[in-house]
């Protein structure tokens, strides 16, 4: 997408990699050591983490933050070298705002990544010396605040959410310029609005918090600070909206799949408001609404923004189309089956079911059974999906460079693309990559691109 | 860095030639995100030394400061040295590097003694409340780093006499200097908040 033949460090996004692996064995390991796996939940909040009730050094919850930490290090590996492909190895030509706006996105995620995570793995590095070496950071009785961990946990893994949705709001802006044929609405503002996200994601980590005894200008200020977040994030669906309207909508796969991600967005949207709204989050908070509104952002948006990115980009990356019925029979199954599944679980909450119990009352029984029936549908909606991507990738028919006559630099590469992509031969940018209907050519000598690659 | 004028050359293709820009801007954006992790360290220090009901451990009347002073004031000057000895490699004047560079590490080194002395004329350890356990993490994780930047002063120093080390620039001496100031601020931070501080 910006020419670069390679990542700036081949070798050090070969060890970020290689390190999941070994972070995965330790964390599976803990299954096997005396007392078993860690048990406080992914929060970790101690005191239950910091228990040891066998009295073992070695023992799960230790593996679990060995493998966190480890985990955070992969990651900001990944993030330096993401950050720094992007500044230093654009295409010549390609400014900052002449970069696809994935770039933009995935910029601002790791950006997110580089200035929590450390935060998180300094939490984690007491929380450790807790647990084995006998301190008291977080052990009210020697003089600690256990209230503290969950700043540092919070600061981290709330902006984590936005590092997963920020490259599914660059996925929504090259799919709806593309399929819409026209211009991405407000180019400069939608990228700029990334970096609104990034900021105001690391000051609202607080509002996790409301119930656990933090004082009450604390509760006022991150209730404002949270509610701000709806600003940056509203220009991008407003800028998408406005891409839409009277455009020359093609309704492929990837373009369902980007519409139904944008209406479930806006739904988690509109609850992520109540949610950060003290009085509402008190009343509800730890409960299924909460549940219900992390899915509508994490399943029903980014998992169908990710699958949209998947059908969009396959032809490029395999070299082979996907077969068009199977695709929307998946976007159909996907859709009803995620509404099912999450949207009955908002009544269940606003009744007051909690969230992380083994049993439920029986008054809130219809819900879960319309919440099981979309479950099963969803199951069932990756049939078609792996059946696609098989076969598709097998014997599907040959991909042309650009099927979806789409404008970026990827798509004037053949697929799929050689290995170092343009190698010896970068073109230089003109223009950014939403010229859809204007009649500009993105890359000076554009046509002998596209002659290249039809040739190759 | 990609220029928006079109007619400016890249400095990455073909090929993988100069790397040299790409480490230093990746070293930067590391050290950038390493000053969170102490950045959380100090706010949780902060925190428990305004909150904590019970701040010194019993037997416990507060730091010696001589000795870190003395500490902080030759670990600051190392990162002067430093300096100097870049300067002298600009100039191309490889011995005055070395000599120059090996005067910085033995500095480090005598902060880690320093350090080393301090620790085991305590009266408190890791578990004497959050006092000792901030007091340790603290000064503990910084002299880790000190320890990590003598080793790779010490290995820039090994580099420098392989045959045509800096025809491609000396992009390894920078980022262990710029590294070696980094952990000269944290210290100064670290100073300020642990001995200065208790006094007020």
């Amino acid at each position: 997408m910006i020419g670069a033949p390679d990542m700036a460090f081949p070798k050090l996004n070969a060890a970020a990699f290689w390190l999941v692996p070994v972070f995965a064995v330790l964390l599976m390991a803990s299954f096997f050591v005396p007392g078993g796996p860690a048990q406080a939940g992914w929060w970790s909040y101690p005191p239950v983490s910091i228990q040891n009730p066998l009295g073992h050094f070695f023992n799960g919850q230790q593996l679990w933050l060995l493998a966190v930490a480890l985990s955070g290090i992969s990651s900001i590996f990944g993030a330096i070298n993401f950050v720094t492909t992007i500044i230093r190895m654009r295409a010549p030509g390609m400014g900052f705002f002449k970069m696809p706006l994935y770039c933009w996105t995935a910029w601002g995620a790791q950006t997110i990544q580089l200035i929590g995570l450390p935060a998180l793995t300094g939490g984690a590095i007491m929380l450790l010396f807790d647990l084995s070496f006998g301190t008291s950071f977080f052990k009210p009785e020697g003089g600690g605040d256990p209230v503290l961990y969950q700043h540092f946990f919070w600061f981290y893994s709330h902006p984590a959410v936005y590092v997963m949705v920020l490259p599914v709001f660059g996925i929504f802006s090259e799919v709806f310029t593309c399929y819409s044929r026209k211009p991405l609405f407000g180019y400069k503002f939608v990228a700029l609005a990334s970096f609104g996200i990034v900021f105001l994601s690391l000051i609202v980590w607080a509002h996790h918090m409301f119930y656990t005894g933090t004082p009450n200008w604390m509760r006022i200020l991150f209730m404002f600070t949270t509610m701000t977040i709806a600003v940056p994030t509203g220009v991008k669906v407003f800028a998408w909206v406005a891409t839409l309207w009277r455009g020359k909508l093609r309704l492929t796969t990837p373009m369902l799949f980007c519409l139904g991600g944008l209406v479930n967005f806006i739904f988690a949207g509109i609850t992520g408001v109540m949610l950060g709204t003290v009085p509402i989050d008190i009343h509800v908070g730890n409960t299924y609404f909460v549940v219900a509104h992390f899915h509508y952002v994490i399943f029903n948006a980014i998992v169908l923004g990710v699958f949209a990115a998947v059908y969009h980009w396959f032809p490029k990356f395999t070299g082979h189309m996907y077969y068009e019925g199977l695709g929307k029979l998946h976007f159909a199954l996907t859709f009803i089956g995620c509404t099912l599944n999450w949207l009955p679980l908002h009544w269940a909450g606003l009744l007051g079911m909690p969230r992380r119990v083994a049993s439920y009352d029986p008054e809130f029984a219809i819900w879960n059974v319309i919440a099981s029936v979309g479950a099963f549908l969803l199951g069932v909606a990756a049939i078609p999906f792996i059946l696609n991507m098989v076969s598709s990738w097998a014997r599907g028919p040959k991909a042309p460079p650009n099927p979806w006559g789409a404008i970026g630099l990827e798509w004037l590469l053949p697929s799929p693309p050689p290995a170092e992509n343009f190698e010896d031969d970068v073109p230089t940018v003109l223009n950014n990559p939403y010229g859809y209907g204007l009649d500009q050519p993105q890359v000076a000598d554009e046509a002998f691109y596209v002659r290249r690659a039809q040739e190759a | 860095m990609t220029s928006s004028d079109p007619s400016v050359q890249l400095d990455h293709t073909p090929g993988h030639i100069k790397h040299d820009g790409h480490n230093l801007t990746g070293f930067v954006i590391f050290l950038c995100s390493e000053s969170i992790i102490f950045l959380a360290f100090f706010a949780g220090f902060s925190l428990f030394k305004l909150t904590s009901p019970e701040w010194l451990p019993a037997g416990v009347d507060g730091l010696e400061v001589k000795m870190p002073l003395i500490n902080t004031i030759v670990l600051v000057s190392s990162s002067f040295v430093a300096y100097f000895a870049e300067r002298y490699l600009h100039k191309g004047n490889l011995w005055g590097f070395r000599i120059v560079w090996f005067i910085t590490m033995l500095m480090g080194a005598y902060f880690v003694y320093g350090q080393y002395v301090e620790w085991s004329s305590l009266k408190f350890g890791l578990d004497s409340g959050v006092f000792g356990g901030t007091f340790y993490l603290l000064t503990g994780f910084h002299g880790l780093h000190v320890i990590t930047g003598i080793g790779l002063m010490g290995l820039m120093l090994f580099h420098s006499f392989r045959p045509g080390n800096y025809e491609k620039g000396d992009m390894g001496v920078t980022s262990v200097s710029l590294f070696w100031h980094f952990v000269d601020v944290i210290w100064i931070i670290l100073f300020f908040l642990i001995y200065v501080w208790q006094r007020y």
